[in-house]
């Protein structure tokens, strides 16, 4: 290995440089980030009988507007938010209530609550897909006999087989599997209060409720907008659940169909349709910006707002 | 807000220890988190009678049978799925973390242009998931010829992993002191040799934690197997199971035993890893 000539004889070319970031640095532009703009440009083309010709936002236009396609896809973007909804709602207060018991001061057993409430987490979500589905099935009849036992029993219905109720029943499987995650983080956070300040309320005279809510509440706020974005950013590009219980089709009538199984059809193709690369190429670039959005709004607004609350 | 109202000392109620209502709470949802998990591997374990009779019993001389695992077994190349998966997650890992490191240093070490907007790009992966490229990265690996090849789920996955791996440990080499280095280039010791003997040593706990993070994903993911290497030879686990329940769907035992071998082993390897990763996420290692 020679040196470039072109450079000044005192600085002769970093070699270590390349051989330190060169490896890393090609895998991740080569598979990630040429394949990511390649999709965004691939979505501006039309390919019809491998001929392909620049079509400008024509696919965008035949998305959110063509009697075929968007109804699927606002259909897929409302049930997103649907899902990405239940999860805010549900799934960030039970891990807030969660990090909150297991932070109480000479709790015994706390590891090993953490640690076994954690553990769905772990699992593949397609598992939990199967498992979800097995338990909520009438067949076998484990959720009706359970509800029954609690007097409940009128209100077992077959959650994921109806259009009216699937959704949400997806939606709370996964709240279910991923609540170890904002249980973690936020509980990390509160061991992280130093315990003057806590001491300080105390000796002023607060309770606990008012120290939670005036002193612990508003440094955690942080942990729980990162908790939210990475939500977000999970949620809009969630696949495997719905492909797990309710294949590609996302049945009932595409009734939990999400972001993720329409770009699956749209570029794979179903039933009739053919799959195509530049229509796939284009949801993927709406996913994109939606997510890129999302990311924004929170590096550019939560994240400062709340900045005045950290140490 | 209601919830949190049992923090407040009620003069009214009866006052019943607070401890013991924070276990109810806990335990209560310890259950809750659990009792699915158990349900499936109890029943795996027994005749497709005592499944529907009593399927919340534990399995006994009676019921007790293994039918359900020779079955998967007959039917599908279960030993051959997980190896897949093991040989793909223990490449790509081991390859996150050694071109991560070498990234992470070469990043955090040296000052040259293009520095900044490296750091950029690696940063943006964290957010910006990997499969929204899915299209490209078919026909990337239809040119390549590496469709239905682990060596094109190691890829990806190595791609997937380095952006928050090299976050991570770029953080971690921030915290090495500079003295160190100094000194070992003083010397006149080559960078390689800082690396290698001085500072990939003193990784090594902040690697432990990358690993965990970037096994699970990589484990667990059906997208990219589904897409890129759906054959016989090539599948893994979690796509072994899904395209055995999809096929099985009715026989209970073949299903709960599929279920079942796909968790346990994850679970055992959870506890025995749950300490490093749980001191992981609670370092605030991912911030």
């Amino acid at each position: 290995m020679t040196p470039s000539n072109q450079h000044d004889e005192k600085k002769p070319f970093p070699w270590h440089l390349v051989f330190f970031l060169g490896p890393g640095l090609l895998i991740y532009v080569v598979f990630s980030v040429y394949p990511l703009l390649d999709t965004l440009v691939l979505s501006l083309f039309n390919e019809q009988q491998g001929q392909s010709s620049f079509v400008g936002l024509q696919n965008f236009i035949t998305l959110v507007t063509d009697e075929t396609w968007s109804q699927a896809f606002w259909n897929a973007l409302g049930n997103n938010f649907k899902f990405f909804a239940i999860h805010m709602l549900v799934q960030n207060p039970i891990g807030l209530l969660l990090a909150v018991l297991l932070s109480s001061p000479k709790l015994r057993l706390s590891g090993t609550y953490r640690t076994l409430i954690f553990m769905p987490t772990m699992l593949s979500v397609v598992i939990i897909g199967f498992v979800w589905q097995l338990l909520l099935s009438p067949i076998w009849g484990i959720s009706e006999n359970f509800l029954y036992s609690i007097g409940l029993g009128q209100y077992f219905d077959a959650w994921l087989g109806k259009e009216s109720s699937a959704l949400i029943t997806l939606a709370f499987i996964s709240v279910w599997q991923f609540v170890g995650i904002p249980m973690m983080l936020i509980y990390a956070t509160l061991l992280n209060i130093p315990d003057d300040i806590v001491d300080a309320s105390v000796v002023d005279g607060a309770n606990s409720f008012q120290t939670f809510w005036h002193i612990k509440l508003p440094l955690i706020l942080p942990t729980i907008a990162m908790v939210s974005i990475l939500t977000f950013v999970a949620n809009f590009n969630a696949f495997e659940l719905i492909y797990a219980v309710k294949g590609a089709l996302a049945g009932p009538d595409f009734s939990t169909d999400l972001m993720g199984t329409f770009f699956y059809r749209t570029f794979f193709g179903f039933q009739l349709q053919q799959g195509s690369a530049s229509m796939g190429a284009a949801v993927a670039t709406l996913m994109f910006l939606i997510i890129l959005v999302g990311v924004m709004l929170f590096l550019f607004f939560i994240q400062r707002r709340i900045q005045r609350f950290q140490f | 807000m209601k919830l949190l109202n049992r923090f407040i000392p009620s003069s009214g109620m009866r006052q019943v220890p607070k401890s013991v209502t924070v276990h109810a709470v806990l335990l209560a949802y310890t259950v809750i988190a659990l009792f699915p998990i158990i349900v499936v591997v109890i029943n795996a374990f027994k005749e497709r009678r005592a499944i529907f009779r009593d399927p919340l019993d534990l399995p006994d001389s009676d019921s007790f049978t293994l039918v359900g695992f020779q079955q998967v077994l007959l039917r599908s190349d279960f030993g051959l799925y997980s190896w897949n998966s093991l040989v793909v997650t223990i490449l790509a890992v081991g390859l996150v973390l050694l071109l991560g490191a070498m990234a992470a240093w070469a990043l955090t070490e040296y000052k040259f242009k293009g520095n900044l907007l490296i750091t950029f790009l690696f940063a943006m992966g964290i957010m910006i998931p990997i499969r929204l490229g899915t299209v490209s990265i078919l026909s990337l690996m239809v040119n390549l010829d590496l469709v239905n090849t682990l060596t094109a789920l190691v890829l990806v996955y190595i791609a997937q992993g380095l952006p928050l791996a090299v976050y991570i440990l770029s953080e971690f080499v921030r915290t090495i002191p500079k003295e160190l280095t100094e000194a070992a280039r003083c010397d006149s010791v080559s960078e390689y040799k800082i690396f290698f003997c001085v500072i990939l040593p003193l990784l090594k706990p902040a690697m432990a934690t990358v690993a965990v993070f970037t096994m699970i994903p990589i484990w667990n993911d059906l997208w990219f197997p589904l897409i890129l290497a759906p054959g016989e030879e090539t599948r893994t686990i979690t796509l072994g199971v899904q395209q055995f329940v999809g096929q099985y769907v009715t026989d209970w035992n073949s299903v709960l035993s599929a279920l079942t071998l796909a968790i346990v082993p994850v679970l055992i390897l959870y506890t025995i890893f749950s300490r490093q990763l749980i001191r992981g996420l609670t370092s605030g290692a991912v911030k």
